[in-house]
């Protein structure tokens, strides 16, 4: 059940982004360029986003259980620490950069664009170094 | 600051975020999950990791998108803002930084500020401020123009 929910998500999550606008770096580095002819629009795409995402947490933050039976886990972390800080800027570089950041890029897989290829690929090999960096400071 | 009105598309961005945001609530509510893009993927790298699965599940569903959407409609063009050498360093930096950084724009963004978490709050200042200053940089301080 829970995968058969997770599928349904993952493919309302997608047609999410390729609606907004946020699967086109242009319109991305548009957003971003203050300083330039401003493109507001992808600020609505979060407004809609957590309108409809706030009432659910609200009610979640309440459960112990999802429909499918699973535990419903929500994030315990609350400091604000050096990774979480560092790690966001290293990503809103990135993102400033290519005009991708992980969600756009892997619905990009399906749009025929070299460029979101590479960066899926460069994207991967990053993830891949963290789980490697942090498994052997930790070792089991 | 001027306003690119002729490419101002607020009621498509609206509705794509509502969208994005029902599927965090079904993943939340429905399978007890978050929908954190880069928590989901890189989770992938964790060994023996019971959540494999339904991660699994969600990225079929969100790299099919694009299927679902061409039966329909035709999907949009998308040429690069940048060179290769840029686009391999820029998804080096998103990889690394999202992990370390526990999220992005969806997991910190859309789930994290719903929450009304300070961490998500931070996180969502601080990558929105580097977008804003690499872009700045690209386009009015590197480029000359």
């Amino acid at each position: 059940m829970q995968v058969v929910i997770a599928l349904a998500a993952g493919l309302l999550f997608g047609v999410g982004l390729l609606l907004s606008g946020m699967a086109q770096p242009a319109k991305v580095i548009g957003f971003l360029d203050l300083a330039g002819e401003w493109d507001p629009s992808l600020a609505l795409v979060m407004a809609g986003a957590i309108a409809l995402a706030l009432p659910a947490f609200t009610v979640a933050r309440r459960r112990s259980r999802a429909w499918s039976g699973d535990a419903l886990v929500l994030p315990t972390a609350h400091r604000i620490d050096a990774p979480l800080v560092l790690g966001s800027l290293a990503f809103g570089v990135g993102w400033g950069l290519a005009g991708y950041c992980p969600g756009p890029a892997l619905v990009s897989l399906g749009l025929d664009s070299a460029a979101a290829d590479t960066f899926v690929l460069a994207m991967l090999a990053g993830m891949a170094l963290h789980a490697l960096i942090t498994r052997w400071r930790r070792p089991a | 600051m001027t306003i690119a009105w002729h490419a101002f598309t607020p009621w498509s961005a609206l509705a794509g975020g509502a969208l994005i945001g029902l599927s965090a609530a079904l993943l939340i509510l429905g399978a007890g999950r978050i929908a954190g893009i880069s928590g989901i993927l890189g989770g992938l790298f964790v060994p023996r990791s019971p959540d494999t699965r339904w991660r699994l599940a969600f990225l079929i569903g969100l790299i099919a998108a694009p299927v679902l959407w061409g039966l329909f409609l035709p999907l949009p063009a998308v040429p690069p803002v940048a060179g290769t050498e840029v686009i391999v360093l820029a998804g080096l930096l998103v990889g690394v930084g999202t992990r370390y950084g526990s999220g992005c724009t969806s997991g910190h963004g859309v789930c994290g500020l719903s929450r009304l978490s300070p961490r998500s709050l931070a996180a969502t200042l601080v990558f929105m401020g580097a977008g804003f200053a690499t872009v700045y940089a690209v386009r009015h301080l590197l480029s000359g123009a």
